[in-house]
């Protein structure tokens, strides 16, 4: 039934059509949000770069399955422990004919660093660029770095000249009057052009003729129109409206499926999402318990982890289109996952575990949620609070629009969350990002794990965290991993739900592979 | 005249500023507009730089006078999401708006009030009953549901009409975009001028109706007939005439819904209009835009109910008088 | 004549509601079958309703009794089918049925007393404004003017986003509860308040009024008297619209995220989940709470229009 993405399968069929020149092919999708603006390091958000991904090119691609491929850099080796050197793609032009070259690598890592850049993880800011001629270029970390590149799939490579001669060096930030250049013109080296962006209703993509790369794809034109209701979006895709839209909501899977002319792309999505309690307050701010915080109590957090009956979440409310985890990220970034299996769901032993705790009748407890944020965010509360309702533990959900929830829950309202649901998907494909954001002590103004909404704290797994950070051989790093997650996973710092599944609709008539980073990249794209 | 102008101009302008005012105070806590323009990586220290940057610590007053003082000079800021100024953003929505809302008032005019005549004068026929039935089954569900109904109906099972956009639209003049000129944008204006146009279709056909009935008993109608004029003027020059006070009253209110459920159907066609616009704002806390909106539509407000009332004065001469 | 339909009716004109109900109104009632139609569903559905706690098969709102296990269930004549629940399970494992008659209750609630609200301050603002003239006239049509510029939806999203900024504390399903009201009520009271001004600026010129004037009748009671039941036509007609229109509103409310949570589940609140199981095949969890809401505004209005004609002096 479901669409089997095999990339090679389609790259040969590809080939074939690429060499025929024959109709322009007008490729018509639609996404639930919005392509806000096309500066390239002002948001760092999957969507936007994922649609910047066709029009710009990092040093390095990822492809179909996520794996890293030399893209504006050719090769790259460590010289040294600290010098990285990137050989770079000779022949490179920019869609209006400038010169691919370490000048412009150079400005480009300036520039992302630079104030209002929202990508400046990117490169460690005491990290030096040197050029060593126009087609090579060194960096000199800090210190050792095995995961430098990780994420240089996202990190754009921009026009130093064009970029200047639009008065465009600054980044975009929203405090400035007048609208920067670059977030409403765009001028990379991938495999589209830009051709028109009418904010919010239609944003036109045309085919690069020039691009250094054999084209796989047979497209000549995209168009891309955000479509935010869920109803709305799949009506256009049933009615052949559009070709593709995501995502798709996951009870409209089997609908998609049977119409003869569509059918559904599933595939893991790299989010993990997760319940979180306050264990850093002496007393909850939304409880009936008062003078203590039941959460600090790791019998209390093993019994909400036992209560909960993910297989029953995951079969009714997400369709089957999520894996249950153990984990706090996903098992296809991390070697080890399988080793660790979580908490039996078991009403009766958290009752147990409640009893001995002292909350034989129970608790009371706020739980903030947002209900348009993740798959089916707000239905997966309510059955959590109805299963916590089952032994004993009465919730209060509060689910909201996420410009709100997380206005609540983050940092600069002081972490304002008895109980919640997050989602997180590392950035750089890495449990150390899992671990620094997540499961870090902080302090109450959040530096440390700064999204570890409930303070779980652990000094053994700080320790183990700064190990990993330098550890250079892989088998001893995921060791030293195993041995963090191992404890955080005895102590229920958080209790892990699922990692949910990406579910895109697809007319027949186009072939395209799923990455499951949930980006959409036309050149993996062909229609007939 | 002239002072009842100037009388009004000025309470229009107070008006707006309270407006103003009583948005500007409700953003404060509408949510946090950093969280939405940085992604989850962002650290603490940056995302309080962008807020720095934004004004938004700066004291209440000063955010204020800096929101008027740019605002009397039609300067609404460059919004948050899209990076680009906010009265550009508008320009270009606008026609979409104006174009959805004329088409669903000329729909509920041109259903509404045949109907209401007809309702009126014929009050106990099988007809008339059927039609107030039909009516209030429109607004018995939520415009939302409709329109999704809508959508399964015409554009899924039977694939007659778009489900999402306006369509081609062509150009005229510099900014101005209508889709009344190609056949996809007719097509794409049918599903979403009925969705809205339904309850105000609705309301003046009931209304019509009501007034009709007042009207065909009054004496002066009486004696019209007995004067031997034929039903045709009687019905249409005395005492349609005498129901489009109120008539005229609900419709101009009925501005402010329209304008607000056009938002509602924005949203489920993906109407690329300001409603849309703003209720994304919404979402993303988009200050300047809402900011924006608000102010426009108090606008138009201010400038429908002083032509309302200039219309009271020529519709019905008994209330010049009372001035 | 049913109880619960004499509630608006008697808030609108109290001093004659009795010598009406006596004569006219019960002719006029008996001789319409539509109305005693829908007098009767009216009745049947407000039973239902209000006394869904002890009628409705299952507690909606207990968490504890949901089970995941259960959602989805298709109605009872469907295969696949628990005969424990009528209508189906919604995504909770749910019973619609108990959510529709428990959901009715709520949306009856916030309906009548927004109208209600709605109406009380209105059509006082609309006569002293009509009746006065000059200054206050102004002050209130310009209040009015501001409230108008400020449609329901955008009150209501305006003031849930204010007010849980700043209660946010609060116990979410009463909050939820008195925004609505206070939101719904703000957006209507204008109509009543401009309808009746513009109909009282008529009646006052009248030559009863400014009779009743010359003898030194005190302006208030010629304005509840005298002019008060002349109004009564349009203010019914917006009435019976309103109370449907509150809970529809509240219905769209839902549908933005701003209406009565899903643990406290209103018909609206139960659409607009249903809404997305439209395409799946889930069609009831949709579709029967939307006959429901269908219906009870429609025999709500049925009701309100004939209480119109029957109670408007001038069509008798």
């Amino acid at each position: 039934m479901k669409k089997t993405c095999l990339a090679l399968a389609s790259a040969v069929m590809l080939g074939a059509f690429a060499t025929t020149p024959s109709s322009a092919e007008t490729l018509k999708f639609a996404f639930q949000g919005t392509l806000n603006q096309v500066d390239p390091y002002s948001l760092n958000e999957t969507f936007t770069l994922s649609s910047l991904g066709n029009v710009y090119e990092g040093l390095t691609r990822r492809n179909g399955e996520l794996e890293i491929e030399p893209a504006l850099a050719e090769s790259w080796e460590v010289v040294e422990p600290n010098r990285w050197r990137f050989h770079l793609r000779k022949g490179v032009k920019f869609h209006n004919g400038n010169d691919f070259t370490a000048e412009d690598v150079v400005f480009s890592a300036n520039r992302v660093r630079s104030e209002g850049s929202d990508l400046k993880t990117r490169i460690d800011p005491k990290t030096t660029v040197e050029v060593v001629d126009d087609y090579t270029v060194d960096f000199v970390l800090p210190g050792p770095n095995p995961i430098l590149h990780y994420e240089w799939d996202t990190w754009y490579i921009m026009d130093k000249d064009w970029t200047e001669e639009h008065d465009a060096v600054s980044v975009t930030s929203a405090s400035d009057t007048t609208p920067n250049y670059a977030a409403l013109h765009a001028n990379g080296t991938g495999p589209f052009k830009l051709e028109s962006h009418e904010v919010g209703v239609k944003t036109t993509y045309t085919k690069n003729d020039d691009w250094w790369d054999t084209a796989t794809h047979n497209l000549d034109t995209v168009e891309f129109t955000p479509i935010g209701s869920d109803a709305t979006r799949v009506a256009a895709l049933l009615s052949g409206e559009l070709d593709l839209v995501y995502p798709i909501p996951v009870q409209d899977i089997k609908r998609v499926e049977s119409n003869p002319d569509t059918s559904a792309l599933t595939g893991p999505e790299l989010r993990t999402i997760f319940l979180g309690m306050d264990q850093m307050r002496p007393e909850l701010l939304y409880s009936d318990v008062k003078g203590k915080n039941p959460f600090q109590d790791v019998r209390v957090r093993k019994a909400v982890y036992q209560a909960i009956d993910i297989e029953g979440i995951v079969k009714k409310i997400m369709r089957n289109l999520a894996e249950p985890s153990a984990l706090m990220i996903s098992p296809f970034l991390y070697s080890r996952s399988d080793e660790f299996k979580r908490h039996p769901y078991d009403p009766d032993a958290s009752k147990a575990l409640l009893k001995e705790a002292g909350y034989e009748d129970g608790f009371s407890v706020g739980m903030d949620c947002p209900n348009d944020r993740y798959v089916n965010d707000e239905a997966i509360c309510q059955a959590v609070a109805s299963m916590l309702a089952r032994v004993g533990i009465k919730v209060d959900l509060n689910a909201q629009p996420k410009a709100k929830y997380f206005a609540k829950v983050l940092a600069s309202n002081g972490y304002d969350t008895s109980f919640y649901l997050l989602g997180w998907t590392p950035s750089s494909f890495d449990s150390w990002n899992v671990l620094a954001n997540m499961l870090a002590c902080r302090d109450e103004k959040g530096n440390g794990g700064a999204f570890n909404l409930g303070g779980y704290c652990n000094e053994k797994v700080d320790a183990l965290m700064a190990e990993v950070l330098v550890e250079n051989d892989p088998e001893k790093r995921d060791a030293l991993i195993a041995e963090a997650f191992t404890i955080v996973h005895e102590e229920v710092g958080s209790i892990p739900l699922h990692q949910q599944g990406l579910a895109w609709g697809v007319s027949n008539k186009v072939d395209v592979v799923q990455r499951a980073d949930n980006q959409f990249l036309f050149r993996f794209v062909t229609k007939n | 005249m002239l002072g009842f102008t100037i009388r009004r101009l000025l309470q229009a302008m107070i008006v707006m500023l309270v407006v103003a005012l009583l948005s500007f105070t409700l953003f404060r806590f509408v949510g946090d507009p950093v969280n939405q323009m940085v992604g989850v990586d962002t650290s603490i220290a940056d995302r309080e730089a962008l807020r720095e940057r934004l004004g938004l610590n700066d004291p209440m007053p000063v955010q204020f006078w800096r929101f008027i003082s740019n605002a009397v000079q039609l300067d609404f800021g460059t919004s948050y999401q899209f990076k680009q100024p906010v009265s550009d953003l508008f320009a270009r929505r606008i026609p979409a708006t104006l174009e959805l809302s004329f088409m669903s008032a000329i729909f509920a005019l041109a259903v509404g009030v045949p109907m209401g005549i007809y309702a009126g004068l014929n009050r106990e026929s099988a007809i008339s009953k059927l039609f107030l039935s039909l009516s209030l089954i429109g607004i018995s569900l939520p415009t939302f549901f409709i329109g999704i109904l809508l959508i399964f109906l015409f554009s899924v099972t039977l694939q007659w009409l778009p489900s999402f956009g306006r369509g081609d639209v062509v150009q005229i003049g510099s900014w101005w975009t209508t889709g009344l000129l190609t056949v996809s944008g007719l097509k794409a204006l049918v599903l979403p001028s009925i969705t809205l146009g339904l309850y105000q279709m609705t309301l003046i056909m009931r209304l019509i109706r009501a007034e009709m009935l007042e009207v065909i008993r009054t004496d002066y109608i009486k004696f019209a007939r007995a004067r031997g004029l034929p039903d045709r003027i009687v019905h249409f020059r005395h005492a349609l005439k005498n129901t489009l006070v109120p008539v005229v009253t609900i419709t101009g209110l009925q501005l402010g819904s329209i304008i607000a459920f056009a938002t509602i159907t924005e949203t489920v066609f993906q109407w690329p209009g300001m409603g849309l616009m703003f209720l994304q704002a919404v979402q993303e806390v988009d200050i300047p835009i809402m900011a924006a909106y608000l102010m426009l539509t108090a606008f138009l407000f201010v400038a429908i109910n002083f032509c309302v009332d200039i219309l009271y004065f020529f519709i019905d001469p008994r209330l010049r008088v009372g001035r | 004549m049913t109880e619960t339909s004499e509630t608006p009716a008697s808030k609108k004109a109290p001093s004659t509601m009795e010598r009406l109900l006596d004569s006219d109104i019960f002719h006029a009632f008996l001789r319409s079958k539509v109305t005693i139609m829908a007098a009767a569903g009216t009745l049947i559905l407000f039973l239902l309703a209000f006394l869904s706690p002890w009628i409705a098969p299952h507690d909606p709102f207990d968490l504890a009794s949901l089970d995941v296990m259960n959602s989805y269930m298709p109605p009872a004549w469907i295969e696949g089918a628990d005969p424990a629940f009528l209508l189906g399970t919604d995504d909770q494992g749910r019973d619609i049925l108990s959510a529709i008659f428990y959901g009715m209750r709520i949306s009856l609630i916030v309906g009548f007393c927004s109208v209600i609200f709605a109406a009380l301050v209105g059509i006082g603002l609309g006569l002293i404004a009509g009746y006065m003239g000059g200054r206050i006239d102004a002050l209130i049509m310009r209040v009015a003017d501001v409230q108008l510029t400020f449609p329901a939806i955008l009150i209501a999203l305006l003031i849930d986003g204010a007010a849980r900024g700043l209660f946010g504390s609060l116990d979410r399903e009463v909050f939820s509860f008195w925004i609505l009201i206070f939101s719904l009520s703000l957006s209507f009271w204008v109509q009543y308040a401009r309808t009746v001004r513009g109909s009282t600026m008529v009646e006052k010129n009248k030559e009863y009024v400014q009779a009743a004037r010359v003898i030194g009748i005190p302006s208030w009671i010629i304005m509840l008297r005298h002019i008060l039941p002349n109004v009564t036509g349009p203010v019914m007609v917006i009435a019976t619209i309103n109370l449907a229109l509150a809970i529809v509103t509240e219905a769209t409310l839902s549908f933005l995220g701003v209406g009565m949570p899903i643990t406290q589940p209103s018909l609206g609140t139960l659409i607009s989940v249903g809404n997305d199981y439209l395409y799946s095949g889930e069609w009831w969890m949709a579709i029967f709470p939307g006959v429901a809401l269908a219906l009870l505004v429609l025999c709500v209005n049925l009701l309100g229009d004939w209480l119109r004609d029957a109670l408007n002096p001038k069509l008798r």
